[in-house]
Formats: C-alpha cells, structure tokens, sequence
C-alpha cells in the first residue's frame, strides 16, 4: 500500500475514465487497511480509490506500477478480489497513506461485485499500456513536483528505470516474433485452402487431367498430410485392398460358417475376424466394403442385408429360403413359437432366428400375435384354412 | 341357439394386424363377415367407437386378447367400403354397421310389391314392417333407421317416394 499517492481525484490532461465500482475495500497484502468502502476507478494511466463518505479522501496508484494482476474467486463470506503486483515505489514518488509496508501486492475487495468487469478493463489497459503513448498534460493545480515527469538517469532509480524499459523492449520483440508465427499460420491456412479447392478439382475433373499432373498433385496433397481426394469406394468398385480382403475373409470364415449352420450376421464375423487377426484390427468399414465385394468376386460367400437391415454372411450353398419351410415345420410343431423359443430349439442366435422368423411371415408361411405377452409367431391359418 | 364365433376368433394372430398383404386381406375379410354375423344376430343397434372396443366382437375375453383401437378402425373403414357401414357423425365416434346393405333391403321390399302388384299404391311405414302382411317377409321387424334407409335407396330408383301422412311417414311405391 506504500505505492499509492494522494490524488485530487481529478484527471489529467490525456487521461480518461475506462471504469469505476463501488464498494471496494482495500488491502495491504493481506490486511485489511481502513480504506473500507470507496470507489474503485481506473483510468488510462492511474488506478483510484475514493472514498465513499469523504470524497476529498482519495489515493491513486500509477499502472506503470502494476507488474501483474490476478482473480480471487469469492468464498463463503468473502467477496471476490483482485491480487494487483505492484513494483517498488519510485522515489519521486508524491506522498501517500503509507510509507512503507512490508507486502509487494494489494488487494482489491469487490463487496458489492463488480470484479469481472474490472478485471477485464483492469487486463485490458495493461495490455495497451496507453499511459506510455498519452502524456499527461498539467492537472489544473499546480503540481507538486516539477520535475515529477522527466526521466533521470542517475542512481537506484535510474537503474530501475532502464531495467524497466529493458523489460519493456523483450515484451515489444517478442509480442512481434508472435506476430510474424500468428502470419505464417495465416498463409499456411491459405495454403490449405488452395490444395482444397486443387483436390476438388481433381475429383470433378478426372478425365481432363493427365495422369502425372494427377499423380504430381496428389503427392503434393500427400505431403500436406491431406488425403487422396479417390479414397472411399462406392458399392461395386472395391479397392485393391477390399479386394484383397474379400478373399481372405472367405477362407477365414469358410469353417466358422459351416459349424453355424451356414450364416452368421456381420457383428458375428467382425468378432471372428478381428479376434483372430490379434493386430491390425479391421475396421467395421472395411469390413463391410470387402464384404459387399464377396457375390462379385464369386466368392463362396455373400453378403445379404434383410428388410430390418440386419446383415449376414450366407454361404453360397446356403438357401435361407429352404430353411424356412423348416422353420415352419417347427413352429407348427410346437403351435406357436417366440423368436427366443425358436433360436433355444434351432440352436441360433436370437437375431437370426429372428430374421428367419420374418421372412417367413414375408413369404407367407407365418403370421404374427403381438400382445402384452411378446410377439409371437404362428402357422399362417388364414392362408391355410379356408 | 348360441351365436357360433368362427374358428379366427379363437386364434390369437385374429387379434394382430397382419403386416403382410395376402394375410391382411384374408384378415380382414374374415372380420368384416364376422361383424355382420354378430351384428344381425344381436340386432345391434348403432354404436360408439368406444363401445365397440368393448364389446365382446372386437375383445375375446376368454383368449385375452382384443383388436386394438387403430386395428378397429381399419375393419370399420374396410366395412364402409363395402357399403355396409354408416357413420353417423362427423366426427367418426358413432356408427351403424348395416348386415345387409340399404339397396338390397329396398330390392327385397320391392320384389315383395311388384309380386304382389301392390306399385302404385301407398303405406305407412308401421305396415310395411309390422303388418300382418309382410309377417314372412325378411324385411318384416326391420328396424325404422334400415327401413328409411331402404326406402331411400328405392328413392334414388326412382321405384319408390317416402311422403308424409297424417299420422307419420309413409311410402308410395311406382
């Protein structure tokens, strides 16, 4: 608190108001200090305190003086504060409330809040500095030191003052240095763009390119870590790769599909197959690419999707069709059937069993009884019985 | 004699709308008999949706099992359809299912008057249901609202125009 002078309160010449709070109570460190309640000013060269009751009673502290400032969050029966660092006083510095104290910072106490908007502008006008561009003219009284603008170069305080600009040159390169990083990333997302809208080209226009300019291009955009513009495949064109997998997945699953009964679905194979690659996992896309590939590659499997979009692998031998009119058989069997009675009996899985269950309703074979009871699957009568 | 159900009623998927086609077809025509048995049968008068729900046509109580509201609504549309059904309001809540339908009523009230050369004469409608006369007819005990409704359709004929008497409405027949 031995940084701060008494002030007037008036502004100088080139000095303006950026913000002021009421109720704010000082502290010297962590003491609290009789300035209790008063007005919290900041202004582009000066932080003020006036206090509420006697406004002749005010203190300012230059923000030349302010090395950093932080946020306290309030507590329970505390208010918000702001922890404002200040350097050693100056010499020259005009007289205030105190002439020493044994703390480098003050706090500011927000009792009737406040403290956000202070903050920022508090943050905001140690950013611009403006004090160092906007001398202060001549206040109306006459001032009390004369001398109190220039600056000396002699002694202690000369020493503090070319450390201080010293400090201020590193700030100045190096806020430019960050200038010219924050330009590089401004082209480099120029750059960006270009190979976008390159590779877009690309793609529309396959046939008028030649084939090195293409190829050129595309390692360029390789290079730039933006992926080949002919990536994922569309039903039918398989990649190598696809390709390559189609094959292996149908010697991988010959054997399993056999022990199944023929058919397994998709989420069956993708466990088998990613369970005994151990490494390399394949990805469900993949897998389901290489999988549409299978019927074209003539394969000995195929992939087939039902009306619920549930997808299988089938066995080319595999006539889920035939296997319905056992179902049916079943189901006669025993009445009636749910899917979980029918999977338990056949030895499936609940939800091909279930999809056989439909396509026999699909074909004819079944009807449904759904009730509170479940779902239930029922020789067709109505087509059956006169 | 009791009333016979049909062999659907006791068969739990009678109660699920079937989501094939070919079913749902023959579903729905085994309902749509169903209702008009019942209905002539126990000379069901004109009804309430909400009635409906609950009556023993649509809930087997014994099975557990009744024809959800939506699945009603389908077999009321499906009976409108084929002529022998009336809703009576606006709003669909209430309805006449009609066994027999308006033009065959009028056909078998005029068969009964050509055959007995009684064109061109004129009667209440109390005798033409309730006579002595018609006592063998299958129109005899018909109900006013099918009756009128008959006669309306012989109106449309030009066979036959409802006139007011003294006493009530009646009909002349050409």
């Amino acid at each position: 608190m031995d940084r701060f002078s008494w002030t007037s309160g008036l502004l100088e010449l080139g000095e303006t108001l950026v913000v002021q709070q009421r109720g704010v109570r000082l502290y010297d460190g962590e003491e609290k200090v009789k300035f209790d309640s008063g007005v919290l000013l900041l202004s582009t060269h000066r932080l003020l305190w006036r206090d509420q009751k006697n406004h002749e009673y005010c203190i300012a502290v230059p923000l030349s003086q302010v090395v950093f400032i932080e946020e306290q969050a309030a507590g329970i029966g505390k208010s918000a504060k702001i922890v404002v660092h200040l350097h050693p006083a100056s010499s020259n510095k005009e007289p205030g409330p105190f002439q020493s104290s044994k703390y480098s910072y003050i706090k500011l106490s927000f009792k009737e809040h406040g403290q956000i908007e202070f903050y920022r502008r508090l943050s905001e006008e140690m950013t611009q500095r403006r004090w160092e561009s906007m001398p202060t003219g001549q206040t109306i009284q006459v001032n009390k030191d004369p001398q109190a603008g220039r600056i000396r170069a002699v002694g202690i305080v000369g020493i503090e003052r070319k450390l201080e600009e010293k400090r201020k040159e590193t700030d100045k390169n190096i806020s430019e240095a960050f200038e010219d990083l924050s330009k590089l990333m401004e082209k480099a997302k120029e750059m960006v763009e270009l190979s976008k809208s390159i590779a877009n080209k690309i793609k529309e226009k396959q046939g008028d390119i030649t084939e090195d300019e293409t190829i050129r291009f595309k390692s360029y955009l390789l290079s730039m870590g933006i992926a080949n513009p002919v990536t994922r495949e569309t039903y039918g064109s398989g990649t190598q790769y696809h390709m390559q997998l189609a094959k292996q997945l149908a010697g991988i699953l010959q054997t399993p599909l056999e022990e199944r009964g023929g058919i397994m679905s998709l989420t069956e194979v993708y466990c088998l197959v990613n369970r005994a690659r151990g490494l390399e996992l394949l990805s469900p896309e993949d897998l389901v690419n290489a999988c549409k590939m299978l019927e074209s590659l003539k394969l000995p499997l195929r992939l087939r999707i039902f009306d619920s979009g549930v997808m299988v692998i089938e066995l080319q031998s595999h006539n889920e069709e035939e296997m319905v009119a056992s179902a049916l058989e079943t189901v006669s069997e025993k009445g009636s059937l749910t899917a979980d009675e029918f999977a338990k009996l056949v030895g499936m899985s609940v939800l091909l069993a279930k999809e056989r269950l439909l396509l026999a309703e699909k074909m004819g074979h079944l009807c449904r009884d759904d009730s509170v009871e479940g779902l239930r699957f029922y020789p067709n009568l109505f087509l059956t019985q006169s | 004699m009791s009333f016979a159900w049909p062999w659907q009623y006791s068969f739990p998927p009678f109660f699920t709308l079937q989501p094939n086609g070919e079913t749902r077809q023959k579903q729905l025509s085994a309902w749509c008999a169903l209702a008009l048995a019942y209905s002539q049968r126990h000379r069901l008068p004109a009804m309430t949706v909400r009635e409906a729900q609950d009556s023993p046509l649509f809930a087997n109580h014994r099975l557990q099992r009744k024809l959800p509201l939506e699945s009603i609504q389908v077999v009321l549309e499906e009976l409108r359809k084929n002529g022998n059904l009336e809703w009576l309001d606006k709003n669909k809540t209430s309805f006449l299912i009609m066994w027999r339908r308006p033009e065959e009523w009028g056909k078998l009230i005029y068969q009964w008057v050509s055959k007995n050369g009684l064109t061109n004469s004129v009667f209440t409608l109390y005798e033409l249901v309730s006579g002595d006369d018609t006592e063998n007819e299958e129109f005899h005990g018909l109900d006013e609202a099918m009756l009128l409704r008959a006669l309306q359709a012989l109106q449309q004929e030009h066979k036959a125009e409802i006139i007011t008497l003294d006493d009530g409405r009646g009909v002349k027949f050409f």
